[in-house]
């Protein structure tokens, strides 16, 4: 049985299908109620309930809604480019599900555990922008196009702060591999991760991962109050829903990214207690959860002043801090926190 | 140039983006206002003017006496109203008809009425799926009367002192 798994090429291949059903199933189930969790929390700020119908406390709302995509009609606009319209949500969805495959869940347990996992991860997410403009290409329509525009703009200014952001931590490891990066950070519980010695760079992420996610505030590409719904309006059923699911996907990469590069993943947060996959997961809601209030407490930033932060602020910073963060690293300074190299040096 | 040290560094620590975040979380925890309406009712006032009915007398002879001045007032014109001597000589109407779609409860023909025969009652409820089932007859309306007599008769007896 052993060889079967190991030797024959049908057993490599269904080993393979397996592995990524177990990362697939439960992401798709997780985000079902992550969605759930993003309106609920979107509601107590505002005074309301949220939903609380389908099943117990409206647990169940996500699969309700995803009942009511799939049986809707498909309405395909009559100048669209049916091939790439119908593209654009499959590869949005696909794109954000890809990334997942370097990420780990716990000391090993990860898909492909190659050593430009970071890499990888930016490559993957940076396609992503394609879903978006093709979409709004495909579409033939003024309001899609002109958010396909603004959305292809947002996420390329902000993919080189989060490069540079990312580099910094890439110094202090001397490593790619996430596995490596969270091993860096083991040592002294929650004192010994990388928010410490990376400070800033925390903030600066988790603000470039909004604006990179098309998150509100800079969810400039679907403003409804401008452009109804950007480049997915003329998106309706099943599309729609792959557009929804992709986009709530790359924000949960987002989180796991948060947490792998800076708040240790997996290690727990107090030395005496074990670690875990379980720390990694409370770690993704918790930026989940972060996420899904400033969501609800910021207006929308208008389009130069997303800009002039992405152009003007970030980028100097950041760059600023990779300059520093070499100089720490090459000279051991603060006790060579800076430099724990894992591999090479 | 002067700079502003207390701007900027605010601006890099987020304070305003904490102050928000403080702002939320207090709204976070705070009692919703949602109502699960069907299951919950918001609180009616025993002014609320809701669905018409006509009233009876404790006797059960009904109080309309046919005098119009509710289909005088109606400022949208939805009240029409027919009026014969009954058999036995007494003043009736042979037609109360309430065109709900016209009615834009105003609560003027409960003012004009002298014998408090037309009343709005507290029922808000009475969607219907054909636009002919808002088209209210002296049936319906007496109907409707019979039904909330009770807690139409509680909110006349609340709103007198203030009358």
């Amino acid at each position: 049985m052993y060889e079967f798994f190991t030797q024959t090429n049908l057993g490599i291949a269904l080993t393979l299908v397996g592995q990524v059903l177990l990362v697939v199933v439960p992401l798709l189930v997780a985000l079902a109620f992550l969605l759930y969790f993003d309106r609920k929390v979107w509601a107590a700020v505002q005074l309301r309930k949220g939903p609380n119908v389908v099943g117990a406390f409206g647990l169940l709302q996500s699969f309700a809604d995803f009942l009511k995509y799939v049986v809707k009609e498909i309405v395909v606009p009559a100048g669209a480019d049916k091939f790439v319209f119908f593209l654009a949500p499959m590869l949005s969805l696909v794109l954000a599900m890809v990334a997942w495959a370097v990420i780990p869940f716990g000391d090993g347990l990860v898909l492909a555990d190659i050593n430009v996992a970071v890499l990888f991860v930016f490559a993957v997410s940076s396609l992503e922008v394609y879903g978006v403009i093709m979409g709004g290409w495909a579409s033939n329509s003024k309001y899609p196009f002109l958010g396909s525009l603004r959305s292809a703009a947002q996420m390329i200014s902000y993919e080189v702060s989060i490069g540079l952001i990312i580099i910094g931590v890439i110094i202090s490891t001397g490593s790619m591999n996430f596995g490596n990066i969270v091993n860096a950070q083991d040592g002294m519980g929650i004192f010994s991760w990388y928010w410490i010695p990376h400070f800033p760079m925390v903030f600066l992420f988790l603000i470039s991962a909004m604006a990179e996610t098309n998150r509100p505030p800079f969810d400039l590409p679907e403003a409804e109050s401008e452009l109804v719904a950007g480049y997915m309006v003329e998106y309706s059923s099943t599309p729609f829903l792959l557009f929804q699911i992709g986009e709530y996907v790359a924000i949960v990469l987002m989180c796991a990214l948060v947490s792998l590069l800076f708040f240790g993943g997996w290690l727990s947060p107090i030395e005496a207690l074990p670690d875990g996959m379980i720390w990694f997961f409370i770690k993704i809601v918790f930026f989940f959860f972060i996420f899904a209030m400033v969501k609800a407490i910021t207006p929308r930033y208008r389009y130069d002043q997303l800009m002039r932060i992405g152009w003007k602020v970030f980028l100097p910073v950041s760059l600023a801090w990779v300059v520093l963060v070499a100089f720490f690293a090459q000279y051991g300074a603060f006790w060579g926190t800076y430099a724990r190299w894992t591999v090479g040096g | 140039m002067a700079f502003d040290y207390t701007r900027s560094v605010k601006y890099f620590l987020l304070f305003d983006w904490i102050k928000g975040f403080q702002l939320g979380l207090k709204y976070f925890f705070k009692p919703k206002a949602t109502l699960n309406y069907p299951h919950e009712k918001g609180p009616l006032s025993p002014r609320f003017r809701g669905e018409h009915a006509l009233r009876r007398y404790p006797n059960g002879e009904e109080r309309c006496i046919a005098c119009k001045l509710c289909e005088a007032i109606c400022p949208a014109q939805a009240i029409t109203i027919d009026a014969e001597p009954r058999d036995d000589g007494s003043r009736r109407t042979t037609r109360y008809d309430i065109d709900m779609t016209k009615c834009i409860y105003c609560g003027f023909c409960q003012e004009a009425c002298p014998v408090d025969a037309i009343v709005e009652g507290p029922n808000f409820e009475f969607a219907t799926e054909t636009r002919e089932e808002l088209f209210y007859d002296k049936e319906k309306l007496l109907e409707n009367g019979d039904r909330w007599e009770a807690e139409i008769a509680r909110n006349l007896e609340l709103d007198a002192p203030y009358r």
